[in-house]
């Protein structure tokens, strides 16, 4: 496209003729040539661009280079190379910035181990601060109608809830119709395929129905929490709720809350009776179990217990995973990379948290023979 | 004013929003290396024009060239390398909120090329110094810098290709008037040195009087006119004459009239 930049070194080392374009598109063959001529040069060489090509701040860089960074050394044909080379020699005279000091190596990665541990339990206090205001928020507003959100809680509930219906229910009934398949195989060894039942049964009521339906809605819904909070918080909304003499909580934490305990519970349903359905569909297709006979089976063997033990941990996954979700919005500062770190660690916070509340309420559950 | 061949040409322009129309047989010329200032009510179509000189935007109809290309017909490699020409600052900086001042700058000279990266990083610090950031920001996140700062260090970004156009989408807004001053001053200096053309969109008077060669109005759907200040005044409309004789226009007109205009506006 253009004549790559030349600069000669004339007798002595004292003068280097330059021709030739001093742009960006051959700056690296240009920074070769001034390194090898930089070294030849004499210390007070003068530079004679008169008949230079095209320039720019770039090639203009490099020009200075070889002058010693001193632009009166530099002789030019035209007023606006003069003028450019003289910008760009006042904008490398700019005072250097102050080196930062970064630890790397082994003492780095002692030191992020610490830094995590301590995030850890940082964000562990947070949540429960968190959850204090939440409760603190619910208590001032749950008497006053007046204050209650009543159409972005709806909303939220059509988000949550509503919307999520189909794939929760999708899910359970493929994990259900998975867990007869198991179980079918495994039983059918000792003749006791119809054990089918309440394998199935059991499951979805007790841990699977809601647990399943806890991991879509943390993926789906807490993340969408995160985000949406997150990105109002970089654009400085929240502090716009704030200055209005509103509080954030209030405006954006209790409709979501109030939503998931809504949609939740109506969820969990939902998921168990799809992954019955799923079960009771392997029965019927692979096992030789009518219809009539797996509802039966159901209706004697399962008590309505395991239905309420599954039932009583929905809201708590549905508070835990909104209140996760909310809070990481809160943390995020500036960036869109912040947006994302953050909702993340919601999905993941909010997925643990649930799977250890399962476990623990699990044994709790046995203990007292329910 | 009448240069054989404008680096910008737009001939006819329509722009439309489902029913809503926002440009109307816009034309408008821009001649290399003149600094050319739009102005026009809020939502009068000046950010959407700019959209569609750069190629963001979508006309309905109409004929933009670019350097003497078509817009629209451009095919795709010419359309990188035309874009490598234009400097854009967006109202709102657009930095990338992930990355470092410094990074920002370098994106497009990594990306297009492929240099050392020890070159990158000492034109990257270049292009700050010339935007007149302090180097020690060049470390920083765009959220850790003030918004005159972010300005600057979009301004940077659009000089890190040296284009040949610079677009500026209300560079001025939002700085104190010492920062702005001191902003129009900064793009007069690299304009005279860098030989740049600058499409300007502004709604600062004392930038208007101070920097702009030639001022573009536009109103009702396409330019009314687009001249030396002194004709846009006189033009007998009443949006321009609100605009330029109400209190801000007339405060504006002093303040140049006390402090004679910089030798090198107006040429």
């Amino acid at each position: 496209m253009s004549e790559q930049g030349h600069a000669k070194l004339g007798p002595e080392g004292s003068h280097i003729t330059i021709s030739g374009d001093w742009t960006l598109e051959h700056i690296a063959g240009l920074s070769r040539l001034c390194a090898s001529l930089q070294r030849e040069a004499a210390a007070d060489v003068r530079v004679d661009a008169r008949s230079i090509g095209r320039v720019d701040t770039a090639g203009a860089s490099y020009l200075l280079d070889l002058a010693g960074e001193d632009p009166q050394r530099i002789e030019v044909a035209s007023e606006a190379t003069r003028k450019l080379i003289a910008a760009v020699s006042k904008a490398e005279n700019a005072p250097p910035a102050k080196p930062r000091r970064k630890e790397r190596g082994f003492i780095a990665s002692i030191a992020n181990i610490g830094v995590a541990l301590e995030n850890f339990w940082a964000n562990a206090i947070d949540l429960i601060g968190f959850i204090g205001l939440i409760l603190s928020a619910f208590g001032r507003s749950v008497l006053v109608p007046r204050r209650w959100r009543t159409t972005s809680t709806i909303s939220h509930i059509e988000q949550t809830g509503l919307n999520a219906l189909p794939i929760v229910a999708l899910l359970c009934f493929l994990v259900g119709a998975v867990v007869a398949f198991l179980g079918a195989t495994v039983l059918k060894e000792f003749g006791a395929s119809i054990y089918t039942v309440e394998l199935v049964g059991y499951s979805f009521l007790r841990e699977f129905g809601v647990l399943l339906t806890a991991i879509m809605v943390a993926g789906r819904s807490g993340s969408a929490f995160t985000a949406q909070i997150g990105s109002m918080k970089a654009r400085e909304e929240v502090d716009a709720i704030r200055t209005l003499g509103l509080e954030p909580v209030d405006v954006l934490v209790m409709p979501r809350v109030l939503a998931m305990l809504v949609s939740m519970p109506i969820l969990t349903l939902v998921g168990m009776l799809a992954g019955i359905i799923g079960g009771a569909a392997v029965c019927v297709l692979a096992l030789d179990i009518s219809p009539l006979m797996f509802l039966t089976r159901l209706h004697e063997t399962t008590t309505v217990r395991h239905f309420w033990v599954g039932m009583s941990k929905a809201p708590i996954f549905a508070f835990l995973i909104a209140a996760i979700g909310c809070l990481e919005g809160f943390k995020v500062s500036g960036s869109a990379e912040s947006v994302g770190s953050h909702t993340t660690s919601s999905v993941v916070q909010s997925i643990f948290v649930v799977i250890l509340i399962d476990a623990i309420a699990a044994i709790f559950f046995m203990e007292i023979n329910l | 004013m009448s240069a054989p061949e404008p680096i910008i040409r737009i001939r006819g322009l329509r722009n439309q929003f489902g029913e809503q129309v926002v440009h109307e047989n816009l034309d408008l010329d821009v001649q290399r290396g003149e600094i050319i200032g739009v102005v026009g009510g809020s939502g009068s179509g000046k950010s959407v024009l700019l959209r569609s000189i750069i190629g963001l935007g979508h006309p309905a109809a109409g004929s933009i060239r670019l350097f003497g290309e078509e817009v629209a017909t451009m095919s795709d490699e010419k359309r990188a390398l035309i874009d490598r020409r234009c400097g854009v600052l967006f109202q709102n900086g657009a930095l990338f909120s992930s990355l470092t001042v410094a990074e920002n700058v370098s994106v497009a000279l990594t990306e297009h090329h492929h240099l050392d990266p020890a070159i990158v990083h000492r034109l990257a610090l270049l292009k700050i110094a010339l935007a007149g950031l302090p180097l020690d920001s060049a470390d920083k996140y765009p959220s850790q810098l003030s918004g005159g700062m972010v300005k600057r260090a979009a301004l940077a970004r659009s000089l890190a290709l040296d284009p040949d156009i610079l677009f500026l989408d209300e560079p001025t807004a939002g700085l104190d008037p010492i920062g702005a001053a001191a902003f129009d001053q900064l793009i007069l200096t690299l304009r005279d040195s860098l030989g740049l053309t600058v499409f300007l969109i502004t709604h600062d008077l004392d930038t208007l009087y101070t920097i702009c060669d030639r001022v573009a109005v536009l109103a009702k759907k396409h330019i009314l006119v687009a001249d030396t200040l002194e004709v846009v005044e006189k033009v007998d409309e009443p949006w321009i004459q609100e605009y330029f004789q109400g209190p801000r226009g007339r405060a504006a007109q002093r303040a140049v009239s006390n402090h004679p205009k910089h030798p090198n506006a107006g040429t």
